[in-house]
């Protein structure tokens, strides 16, 4: 039996999880690859829920990783009402452009893609967010659902800095434990090298041409 | 060796009598007897296992005996990437090996860091750490080429005078024969480089092109 259509694996968990909240994400492109984000505190129990579903039986979990969307800054030209002064000392009301900025806070977000071994099917890719990306980076793990979560869970903390509540060894895996950075975020800064690459390349035979 | 000793020589061999001085036989028997370390570190070492196998035989150059101990071993291959997180235990098997002992780094990423160059975990050249003695580059270098790097090799083993200013490091007694290991820091290795070995000019190529 194929899977169902994301709404109706929402709705399901819905009536099956009370409390639970899950939002389906679309994805525009040709693949539709829709996913499904989970609350922070029915996350367990939603992804306890697809694994032992009779139907369903989401008991491998092939993917863990993380996704880094850093803050934004959207600017939109509104028209304002504004009294202008005009050369002569009058003063009359015009509309005026005014751009007004607002800025997004981004987040971090780890990613579960679902499998199922026994039924040959998937995947159901799973979404999880924290509230920021400095000091509210936590979301709860999955490792006691999935045991094979456990090392994808701990790259995530290492290269994103999300940190998974309920792991049970949540330490760095690829770099050193006293590293302080997390390398894979958008806006790390490695070391100061004493030659930057663009002017490694500026020198190429290109350049020379 | 002066000039009328070396035509004397050539003199005497051709009437049938062979001479020759220390540093000659000694130099002879070592280069013939290099014996590397067991020690690969990505893509590089399959290439550097193909060298050692039937097809290419380093066996032909006396260095068939590869030592699973640093403390055997004159000669450390540092076949591939090395990571920031390996440089460390690199430069302490080289530190163990025992005087004379020579480093072939073998491929574009041993040698400048490579196509990873730019990775947040990737030592830009081992010669940061340690004093390289043949760079080959190659992505990764054929077995014609790691046995090119090892005549090479051989060649400067030849070549190296037993006494005078010029003499090897491990017959001067104030010259280092370990070298400091780096240490896992906040944000990089610490130090980034040792400057007693590496010469900012090799790592910055704008440096040697001008």
């Amino acid at each position: 039996m194929a899977l169902p259509s994301p709404d109706e694996i929402k709705a399901q968990i819905e009536a099956g999880v009370p409390g639970a909240s899950v939002t389906v994400i679309r994805n525009g492109s040709p693949a539709a690859q829709h996913s499904l984000l989970l609350d922070h505190a029915h996350a367990a129990a939603v992804a306890g829920f697809l694994r032992d579903h009779r139907e369903w039986r989401l008991d491998y979990c092939s993917l863990v990783t993380g996704v880094d969307w850093p803050d934004t800054e959207t600017s939109e030209k509104i028209k304002v009402k504004k009294l202008v002064k005009a050369a002569d000392g009058t003063e009359s009301e015009q509309e005026v452009d005014e751009v007004r900025k607002t800025k997004v806070p981004g987040y971090l977000e780890a990613v579960y893609h679902l499998f199922s071994m026994e039924k040959k099917h998937g995947p159901v890719v799973l979404r999880l967010r924290t509230g920021n990306r400095s000091d509210d980076t936590h979301v709860p793990s999955l490792t006691p659902v999935w045991r094979g979560a456990e090392f994808q869970e701990r790259e995530a903390f290492d290269l994103y800095g999300i940190v998974f509540d309920g792991h049970p060894d949540l330490r760095r895996i690829l770099m050193w434990d006293g590293f302080r950075d997390y390398p894979m975020r958008k806006d790390y800064v490695p070391p100061a090298d004493e030659i930057p690459h663009i002017e490694v390349q500026a020198t190429g035979p290109e350049a020379h041409a | 060796m002066a000039d009328d000793l070396k035509e004397l020589k050539i003199e005497l061999s051709k009437n049938g009598i062979f001479t020759t001085t220390l540093e000659e036989l000694y130099n002879w028997g070592r280069k013939n007897s290099v014996w590397p370390l067991t020690f690969g570190l990505a893509c590089c070492a399959i290439e550097m296992i193909a060298t050692t196998m039937a097809r290419y035989d380093l066996a032909r150059f006396g260095a068939e005996v590869f030592r699973p101990s640093p403390r055997q071993a004159d000669l450390i291959i540092v076949s591939g990437t090395v990571t920031k997180k390996m440089a460390p235990q690199v430069v302490r098997l080289y530190n163990q090996m025992p005087e004379p002992k020579y480093v072939i780094a073998m491929g574009a990423c041993a040698i400048s860091g490579g196509p990873f160059r730019d990775g947040y975990n990737v030592l830009k050249g081992i010669d940061r750490y340690i004093p390289v003695d043949v760079h080959i580059p190659g992505c990764p270098p054929r077995p014609e080429a790691l046995i090119h790097a090892f005549m090479t090799l051989q060649k400067k083993i030849d070549e190296q005078a037993l006494a005078g200013a010029t003499r090897p490091r491990h017959l001067q007694k104030d010259l280092p024969s370990e070298f400091p290991v780096p240490e896992f820091g906040e944000h990089d290795l610490e130090p980034p480089q040792n400057s007693s070995v590496f010469h900012e000019a090799a790592g910055n190529p704008l440096k040697v092109i001008q």
